[in-house]
């Protein structure tokens, strides 16, 4: 038994594996796995930090910075959600700047609902107080905000595509509150 | 019958606008009714002859259907759908028919005609206003037995449905520039104003189709086309448009703070067979920056004795069963009225050849128009005439008129009597708005006044009569240029408020101001001579307004009356306020979305699934699905905890203490702050120890408390109550932002980031040891209270040396995914080994052995680390922290304060209550002066006896001393002990 | 449902992303351990709880998740200034005024004419 915890790698259960299902104008798919940071840091860091991230991170609300499939959502004025899709050295990166910071690794702690189609913000309005329209939220756009009973991180990757970034064990609710907007937004105006 | 007849003798041919091919079947009280496609309860019914719908709340009177709108209070039904669905109280006025929909009558018994609580109409001297407040005043003792089962027996219409609501409900949240309440002449040409400036503009109007009062008014010309035309042209035009949203059968319910509206869409009620997955209704919550009311208004009765017989109708009403319906109300139709408008109804009915018994119009003065009219179309018109009375047991026969002043009185044979007393602008959302109203003295009406938000009112609910004026004003309102020219036939005049003659003041009158809930003029005297001076008063005395259609009809009559008995100006009477919702709304509809499994969150840990496979018990903690016992085949609850608590003290156990709140602190100056925050010193603790932490309000008392980790100098792993991990972070950084954000240091929850596997027992590093790599966990290199970031099956891993059961312990924290994974293989060689997998129950008992306690549990917000036996965690050297001062007020360091001590029963077989009372002397008179109560209380199988903990006054003092617990049946003798029950050395933590 | 201007998102947004946090302006004593009993009763325990103008706290804690400090009348709800935590009181010109003319009309009672305080 004793050999068998030095040779086996432990592999990683998603919290919303095979979740699927939308309706005829929303699709909702979880996204693939991704490293996330959760950075903090004071205003004079900002620029040592982006240039070790590299990614400028953004300092205007509710905007967020794409490059290269590392993606810096600004969701308070020292508070930064970086989400690498392709798995980068974030923690390294943010130590190498040298400079004053918090990061902290929240790979695990959420996980992201992919809404897409025409209805996307119909379904998300379903349980979302935001406007969403493209002219107060437009792509590219990202806040901290609720999602019926939960809190979510919303961004907006096109104007019908959405990224719901969300704490794991608040996923299945979302994922169905986003199943029952999808399916009204599918029959209503 | 010919098939004219089919749909209802009253159907008047070439009138209405529903498709006669188009027919839907009904049944009411058990009888098949065929109706129109487009009608609702109350236009098919009346179409065949149908007055008497229900029975009156509180008189048991026969009551007809008065209105042809939300405002109706008589008609209230009872509707299925299906077998499934059923809902009372629904008005027969709003409810569109569809085929296969029954409907029956409430509040009668045995039946509609017959009904015994009618006699309650004989004993009607009894139950006047304020009957309730004086009856049931005494004996005391009757109330539960006598008064309550009565006043629920009676109290209430219709019977609310036992089952499950079958229907789901649909939540939306908008935002638009310019939203519009009403799509009458006046919404839709502010809609269409307004959609020209590119606004984005929701438009909303309760009724199935857009055209307000058009639905009546067949005599109105927009554009050279006719009104109701123009009206649904227009709205084919506002559809089409990208940037307006019409939403019919949808009521603005509230107009709240800041442009927030609350709607009401009834989606599928008006649906024989609606699609699986549509909702019942959907409701949308709207932010506008600006707000168009245009919400049109309601029709007054005429308050005279017995105006509420089957067949008495608001004139309005019984025209827009004719002209939308296609349904007349009688045959022989009289008219009561002192408003120019109800000649109009006249006039309609005439023409499609129903006959107008007469006029009696209340004034000298009507309109020379529409006398002049009624003139050409041959109907007597009796001015400065009332009607005081009417007969006809379940529907009108006939009608008394007398001329005012005279004596002579004489009756009229009818079998249905239309009525206006004018119109009341419907200011409902206005003054949900918070807006002023101001009395309008020439016309009789409260009008908008003064703005608090930006709204604005255009038409009828404005006082906006003239229709020219009306589109002018919608025109402004919606910020376009467009050009709608209106007219009408008749310029309308008069109007009153109040009892007309004839309604009193002879007592035994009964003339109705609240139809739904019973109240006459009369009633309203009565209070008014009782002392009741102020509207708000006389309004919960009477009841007046008080029912469901919130007095719609009601309120300015009332008003009226109470102001004419207090000799007072109307303004100074004052008017009730208007509150939300505007018509009754659904639990379902303000529920949406949140039922069932979206009802709250159901939070699962990473090994949720792999817990319920190996048989787990779950209990809710907060939104956790927390692990409660691990039963084996045969074993109930207590048998498996006893067998988890002894193979964790023999063996070992593997416990999922994930959902355990986790902040990480990180900054140079996280010591500093988390010395501020907790009442122990941190700064002291070396990285790669933990410490027991316990965290105060600025009152002294306990908040919550865990152990904290210090990983690096500048980064500590906190740990928080599963319950208490939001409002810890909450609370720290309102410290950290708002007092001390000199700080630098960060805070960020990590609660979800780790999968927490807690293996405890003397086997315990037997079980992890070969999945651990880059750390020696021997009891030298890693002793109690350490923690190190390693490697554990491959992955960074956080290990904790630490223990909530007193035995060797460990805590390893993975990331999140990794978690099922790393818990199998542990689970795996655990089992090998002998361990057991343990729930909270367990985890609750071996705590209390050992004496922890559990914060919210053993404490409660009252009390101190002191009190809690935990003074020992308080810094004495610290010169701040939150609740460094609190913890000095007198009443903290007093004696006698209850302290947390331990109990022994002296039958060591008897398990106390959580909560019980603890006294010194159980033979003393009642009331009894209580020290305390029990906090927690299990069986211990580890100690073959039970154990408690207890909050006693002066508790430390008193060890060893005999308490008793008084229950229901016995008095239970306890034993005041300390709170330590196992391994009292404590020499187990170390092995 | 109130739709609360954050001056750290510089945007409003609705009640729902908001708690209420309490009067502001309150500092908590820097030498809170030596604070007589009286000081601290008049620190945590007691609250103006004012009709009218109201200076207090809010926490975006669902948006950016900073505390700031608003200004609201508390019979109309309407927020007539939010502003960041670290700034002082912010005076609001009208309210100030408000304030002052009705200051100079007090009406005069006994206690100010004859009893103690004159």
């Amino acid at each position: 038994m004793a050999e068998l915890g030095s040779h086996h790698l432990a592999t990683r259960t998603l919290p919303l594996a095979g979740h699927h299902g939308g309706s005829s104008v929303v699709r909702l798919e979880a996204a693939p796995p991704a490293a996330r940071l959760s950075l903090r840091a004071r205003a004079e860091d900002v620029a040592a930090l982006s240039a070790s991230l590299g990614i400028s991170l953004p300092v205007k609300p509710k905007t967020s910075v794409c490059v290269n499939g590392r993606t810096a959502l600004w969701l308070g004025p020292d508070e930064w959600l970086v989400i690498d899709e392709d798995h980068g050295g974030l923690l390294q990166a943010a130590t190498d700047s040298g400079v004053l910071h918090s990061a902290t690794d929240v790979s695990h702690r959420n996980t992201a609902i992919l809404v897409s189609g025409p209805g996307a913000a119909a379904a998300i309005n379903g349980g979302c107080p935001q406007d969403l329209s493209l002219a107060v939220f437009p792509v590219g756009a990202c806040s901290r905000t609720l999602f019926g009973k939960v809190e979510i991180v919303l961004l907006r990757t096109a104007e019908d595509a959405f990224r719901v970034e969300v704490w794991r064990s608040f996923s299945d609710y979302a994922f169905g509150l986003l199943a029952a907007g999808a399916q009204d937004a599918a029959l209503s105006a | 019958m010919s098939s004219s007849s089919n749909i209802g003798a009253f159907r008047i041919k070439g009138a209405g606008r529903h498709t006669p091919a188009r027919t839907a079947r009904f049944t009411f009280d058990g009888k098949t009714y065929t109706a129109l496609e487009g009608d609702t309860v109350a236009s098919a019914l009346l179409a065949h002859g149908v007055h008497l719908v229900g029975r009156s709340f509180k008189y048991h009177r026969p009551r007809g259907i008065l209105s042809a709108g939300p405002e109706e209070p008589n008609a209230l039904l009872d509707v299925s759908w299906d077998s499934a669905r059923r809902q009372p109280n629904v008005r027969a006025t709003v409810q569109e028919v569809f085929d296969g929909v029954k409907i029956a009558s409430q509040n009668r018994w045995p039946s509609l005609k017959h009904d015994i609580g009618a006699f309650n109409d004989m004993l009607s001297p009894f139950f006047a206003a304020g009957f309730y407040y004086k009856t049931f005043m005494w004996p005391k003792e009757a109330w539960a037995k006598i008064y309550e089962p009565f006043i629920r027996r009676a109290a209430g219409l219709g019977e609310a449905p036992k089952e499950e609501d079958p229907d789901h409900y649909a939540n939306r949240f908008a935002h638009c520039d310019v939203l519009i309440a009403g799509a009458g002449v006046a919404g839709l040409t502010t809609a269409l104003s307004a959609a020209a400036t590119g606004a984005t503009v929701i438009l909303v109007d309760e009724q199935p189709e857009v055209g307000g009062a058009l639905h009546h008014d067949a005599a109105t010309t927009i554009d050279g086309q006719n009104g109701y035309d123009w009206a649904q042209d227009a709205a084919a035009r506002l559809k089409a448009m990208p940037n307006v949203t019409l939403l019919t059968r949808t009521t603005v319910f509230g107009y709240y703070n800041h442009g927030f509206l609350g709607l009401v869409e009834r989606v599928t009620d008006h649906l024989a067979r609606p699609g699986r997955n549509l909702p019942r209704e959907r409701l949308w919550q709207v932010r506008a920056k600006r707000v168009v009311i245009a919400t049109g208004a309601i029709e007054r009765h005429m308050v005279f004795s017995n105006n509420d017989r089957p067949g008495i109708m608001l004139a309005s009403a019984a025209r827009s069963f004719l002209n939308h319906h296609g349904v007349a109300l009688g045959r022989n139709v009289g008219v009561y009225t002192a408003h120019d408008s109800a000649y109009e109804a006249a006039f309609d009915l005439k023409r499609a050849g129903v006959s107008i018994a007469a006029i009696v119009d209340n004034r000298t003065d009507p309109g020379e128009a529409v006398l002049a009219e009624a003139r050409a179309l041959g109907i007597d018109v009796l001015t400065g005439h009332s009607v005081t009375d009417t007969s006809g047991r379940l529907r009108v026969a006939s009608m008394t008129v007398v001329r005012n002043g005279g004596a002579n009185a004489r009756k009229i044979k009818i079998d249905a009597l239309i009525m206006s007393a004018g119109w009341t602008p419907s200011v409902h959302l206005f003054s949900q708005s918070r807006g002023k109203l101001r009395f309008d003295e020439a016309n009789q009406r409260f009008l908008p006044h003064i703005y608090t938000q930006n709204c604005v009112s255009v038409g009828g609910c404005n006082g906006t009569d003239d229709i020219a004026d009306l589109v002018g004003e919608a025109i402004a309102a919606g910020g376009g240029s467009i050009a709608v020219t209106a007219e009408n036939r008749f310029e309308w005049t008069g109007g009153m408020i109040g009892a007309a003659e004839g309604a009193g003041p002879d007592t035994a009158v009964k003339a109705f101001v609240d139809f739904q809930h019973d109240v006459t003029a009369k009633d309203i005297r009565l209070a008014v001579r009782e002392g009741m001076h102020s509207i708000e008063h006389i309004k919960r005395f009477t009841t007046n307004g008080m029912a469901s259609d919130q007095g719609k009809l009601s309120n300015m009559h009332g008003l009226a009356i109470a102001a004419e008995v207090l000799d007072r100006p109307i303004p100074q009477v004052g008017l009730t306020t208007f509150r939300a919702p505007y018509t009754p709304v659904t639990y379902g509809a303000l529920v949406a979305h949140s039922r069932g499994e979206l009802f709250d969150p159901a939070r699962k840990t990473p090994m949720h699934a792999l817990e319920a496979q190996a048989g787990a018990e779950f209990e809710d903690v907060g939104n956790w699905k927390r692990a409660w016992y691990f039963p084996r085949r045969g074993e109930d609850m207590h048998a498996a905890v006893n067998r988890e608590c002894r193979t964790v003290r023999d063996v070992g156990g593997v416990f999922d203490a994930s959902t355990l709140g986790k902040i990480e602190v990180v900054g140079p100056d996280a010591a500093q702050f988390l010395n501020l925050l907790y009442t122990n010193a941190w700064d002291t603790l070396k990285p790669g120890k933990s410490r027991y932490g316990i965290m105060t309000r600025e009152d002294g008392f306990i908040y919550d408390d865990g152990v904290v980790g210090r990983l690096a100098e500048d980064r500590f792993h906190v740990t928080t109550t599963t319950g208490g991990a939001p409002r810890v972070l909450h609370h720290m950084e309102d410290y950290l932002q708002t007092e001390f954000p000199h700080l630098k240091v960060w805070l960020t929850s990590t609660t979800e980031q780790w999968a927490v596997i807690a293996v405890q027992g003397p086997k315990a590093r037997e079980i992890i040891q070969p999945f651990v790599e880059g750390l020696d966990i021997s009891n030298e290199a890693f002793p109690h209270m350490s923690v190190a970031e390693c490697s554990v099956m491959g992955v960074p891993a956080r290990l904790f040396r630490m223990s909530f059961t007193g035995e060797l312990g460990f805590e390893v924290n993975v990331p999140a995914d990794y978690g099922p994974d790393v818990w199998k293989a542990i689970w795996e060689r655990a089992q090998g080994i002998g361990a057991c997998l343990y729930g909270t129950e367990t985890m609750h008992v071996l705590r209390a052995e050992k004496g922890y306690i559990i914060v919210g549990q053993d404490t409660d917000g009252t009390v101190t680390p002191d009190d809690a036996g935990l003074s020992w965690a308080v810094s004495k050297k610290k010169t701040d922290f939150v609740g460094i001062r609190g913890l000095k007020r007198p009443d903290l360091v007093r004696d006698g304060r209850k302290q947390l001590v331990g109990l022994m029963t002296r039958d060591p077989t008897l398990v106390l209550e959580e909560g019980a009372q603890i006294v010194a002397d159980p033979n003393q008179p009642k009331p009894m002066t209580m020290l305390g109560h029990v906090t927690s209380a299990y069986w211990s199988e580890n100690c073959g006896r039970s154990i408690a903990f207890a909050l006693v006054a002066g508790g430390r003092a008193r060890m060893g001393e005999t308490l008793y617990v008084p229950m229901k049946e016995t008095t239970i003798a306890v034993e005041v002990t300390d709170l330590v029950f196992f391994d009292k050395e404590g020499g187990r933590i170390h092995g | 449902m109130l739709l609360i201007h954050c001056p750290y998102c510089e945007e409003d947004r609705s009640e729902l992303e908001f708690r209420w946090g309490g009067e502001a302006h309150i500092a908590r004593p820097e030498n809170i351990a030596a604070i007589s009993d009286e000081e601290f009763t008049e620190f945590f325990f007691l609250r103006n709880n004012e009709k009218g103008l109201t200076y207090e706290r809010w926490r975006h804690i669902h948006g950016c998740g900073r505390f700031f400090n608003a200004a609201r009348d508390t019979v109309s709800d309407k927020f007539l200034l939010t502003y960041k935590a670290d700034l002082p009181k912010q005076p609001i010109a009208a309210v100030e005024e408000a304030l002052a003319a009705a200051q100079d009309k007090v009406v005069e009672t006994w206690e100010q004419t004859e009893g103690d305080a004159r």
